[in-house]
């Protein structure tokens, strides 16, 4: 007779007071990760240290693949089902920048300690925390650090897993650092683009006016900020990131803009992707400089529904540990498993702030919560109770 | 022992004993026990990540380590609150053998570790290395566990100097090449083979540290080196390639205390070894130049290389090394 839902509920608590005492381990692996540069598509020595664990932990097929994502398998007692835990490696921060970690009572602070460093410790000592507390699984559980998941990386290297594995997945849980409570069932439908502006040396100054590539780039932002949005479906247009210029005495002949161009339908995403370029070329027409527009990356909106089991699992076990659940969609590695049609949750592990800045910390105290609910989660799909025909 | 065969034999590579759980269980053996000791003064943003680090991958996981302590000097911050909300002993160094005159000097916190630590060997970690990992002990402690005849393993490093944009590869260990290298190869050529001298990571048997005496400053490294040597010769010596440790850079005006430190030591060895002949007085002033108004002007530091006997040669210890080697203090 299966564990009733109810029962695994319950059974959380008893668990508290021993994974806390196991946080320990887990704050050292928390601090050798994130002490590992690891900015996207330079992953390669954060893997290796999430394999060395995986080994040691004694997983089974410990191993690396093309895309450089770093994975083991916890074989269940029966097999019957193949649970995915995900935390991608990298890092949108450059290798140039000090790592260090601090540790007090109370946080741990340290670049990409959130993001997603905490994510990857998690997935690490899970097995460990498992075994701890002498939890057997039905299920294999297949732990799997990902590379090449942010930005150009474009969630390549989950792809590349579920594109080139033969196990069939069950369900997946990806984690990410922050913030306990998190829950995305949902993704977003997204295009990621660079703008570039270029302007010729030939450049005819007296005919065009002064101002070099931050203008024309200025000229390009005001034409977006006028597309018009709707209310339904909702959309958004984020401008991350601008880089242009050098200083006093020279005329920026060089701009880029990094865009996220966000909405809940895959149509109204591809038109603002559309008008994007639109907008890139005809400014390019009257002005004279090179613009172009470069798609690094894209998602489909799609995702389980509110009342899939494994999305009311999810939200029973977070009231059950008194965390509200913040339910919202993502553009994660959650896309890849709607792509492949795969249930699959993003939860958070913990508080924390200042994300990707030089004092980006995360609460410690939380930790003990943010695995009770990742255990939950496991445990809730181990035992079918998140299975999509139920 | 021929230096180069020295070299070949008992040069070390961390990763050579990164199977703790082989370590472990030849440890246990041996039924030995290992003490970690780190000396603090001001640590307090890497006192934290040190003893989590060390506690959950050496006593935790694998037990190679059985205990951890921190012995301060008189921290202003919160290096101790922190080193024992996060599972280390903590000490002040003044607490410990109280009937004797304290001295401020990380030399003084070393030498009453062995008083207070229980372990067969004990192991010294600075607290100011910012990219600290589980090698740090286990490729100290490694050489002593698998050979008898070895008695004190040093660290040594690929030093990258912290600087504003990350690290740099090389550089560091200005005092080892300018000043203890050309010394130990005029005096101790054996001694240049320990590749650095300076490093204060270092692994040794309880028996050798109980004998030998301990300049509280400067000078506590480069005495070790020279009284272990002379006692034992470069035999009983061990050095472990640690890769990288990540350290705050000291000014060069620094540098000059801490070499005028370990001169005076230097000297005094010299002289008690008849190396030299007998040595006058030394002068104790260090007179460094600043320029204020456009007018230069001295400035004099004091730095006094006081020595603390041999730990045997104190009643108290002799007391409780008969009381019984593993009891607690």
């Amino acid at each position: 007779m299966r564990m009733s839902f109810d029962v695994i509920l319950d059974s959380l608590p008893q668990y508290r007071e021993r994974i806390a005492e196991l946080s320990e381990i887990m704050l050292a692996n928390l601090v050798m990760i994130a002490e590992i540069p690891a900015p996207t598509f330079s992953e390669r020595r954060r893997m290796e240290f999430v394999l060395e664990r995986l080994n040691e932990y004694q997983l089974l097929n410990c191993s690396t693949d093309e895309a450089g994502n770093a994975l083991g398998i916890l074989p269940g007692e029966v097999g019957d089902r193949n649970i995915l835990l995900v935390a991608h490696m990298d890092t949108v921060l450059p290798a140039s920048m000090d790592h260090m970690v601090t540790i007090v009572p109370g946080y741990v602070s340290g670049l990409g300690i959130a993001d997603n460093s905490l994510g990857v410790a998690t997935v690490v000592t899970l097995p460990l925390i498992l075994k701890e507390l002498d939890i057997k699984l039905d299920s294999n559980l297949i732990v799997i650090g990902t590379a090449r998941s942010l930005g150009r990386g474009n969630i390549e290297g989950i792809r590349f897993f579920l594109d080139n594995t033969e196990i069939p997945i069950s369900a997946a849980i990806c984690v990410e650092g922050v913030r306990l409570g998190r829950l995305s069932y949902s993704s977003i439908g997204m295009v990621r683009g660079e703008i570039r502006c270029e302007v010729p040396e030939e450049y005819d100054w007296t005919r065009f006016g002064a101002g070099g590539a931050i203008a024309n780039m200025n000229e390009v932002i005001n034409r977006i900020f006028e597309i018009p949005l709707p209310r339904k479906p909702r959309s958004t247009i984020v401008l991350n990131s601008m880089k242009s210029g050098t200083g006093f005495d020279e005329i920026p002949t060089k701009g880029s803009l990094q865009f996220e161009a966000r909405s809940e339908s895959g149509q109204m995403v591809h038109q603002l992707g559309e008008t994007i370029e639109n907008i890139a070329a005809e400014v390019a027409s009257h002005t004279g400089a090179e613009i172009t527009v470069e798609v690094v990356a894209q998602r489909e909106p799609g995702g389980i529904q509110f009342s899939h089991p494994l999305a009311v699992s999810a939200r029973r076990i977070l009231n059950h540990l008194n965390v509200k659940p913040r339910i919202r969609p993502s553009t994660s590695e959650l896309s890849a498993f709607i792509d492949k049609e795969i249930p699959a949750v993003t939860v958070g592990l913990s508080t924390g702030e200042n994300l990707n800045e030089p004092d980006e910390r995360i609460h410690i105290d939380p930790i003990t919560t943010g695995l009770q609910q990742l255990l939950g989660l496991i445990l809730a799909v181990d035992k079918g109770y998140c299975d999509g025909d139920e | 022992m021929e230096m180069n065969k020295w070299l070949k034999s008992n040069t070390y590579h961390h990763s050579t004993f990164r199977d703790l759980a082989e370590l472990v269980e030849k440890k246990q053996e041996l039924g030995i026990t290992i003490s970690l000791c780190i000396p603090t003064l001001n640590e307090q943003k890497t006192i934290g990540k040190e003893v989590v680090i060390f506690r959950s991958e050496l006593m935790q996981r694998y037990p190679l380590v059985d205990e951890i302590a921190v012995i301060d000097s008189g921290s202003t911050d919160q290096t101790l609150e922190i080193a024992s909300n996060f599972g280390a002993d903590t000490y002040l160094a003044s607490d410990i053998l109280p009937e004797i005159e304290p001295k401020r000097g990380k030399g003084e916190n070393l030498w009453k570790a062995i008083y207070q630590l229980k372990g067969d060997i004990i192991v010294y970690i600075d607290a100011d290395i910012k990219n600290i990992h589980p090698r740090f002990v286990y490729g100290l402690v490694g050489p002593l566990i698998h050979r008898p005849e070895i008695k004190y393993v040093k660290a040594f490093y690929d030093r990258p100097l912290a600087f504003s944009q990350g690290t740099r590869p090389s550089g560091g260990g200005r005092v080892t090449e300018i000043l203890i290298r050309p010394l130990f190869s005029l005096f101790f050529p054996e001694l240049s083979a320990i590749i650095q001298p300076l490093s204060g990571e270092y692994a040794v048997r309880r028996e050798v540290l109980e004998s030998i005496p301990f300049p509280i400053g400067y000078g506590v490294e480069t005495s070790h080196l020279l009284d272990v040597y002379t006692r034992w010769g470069l035999s009983a010596f061990a050095q472990t390639d640690l890769d990288q440790r990540v350290h705050r850079n000291q000014p060069t005006r620094s540098l000059g205390k801490m070499s005028f430190g370990i001169i005076q030591t230097f000297f005094s060895r010299l002289s008690k070894m008849n190396v030299i002949g007998n040595v006058p007085e030394l002068n104790t002033v260090l007179r460094q130049f600043q320029v204020h108004d456009q007018e230069f002007e001295t400035v004099e530091f004091k730095i006094v290389e006081e020595e603390r006997p041999p730990m045997i040669e104190i009643p108290a210890y002799r007391d409780r090394v008969a009381s019984g080697p593993t009891e607690a203090v």
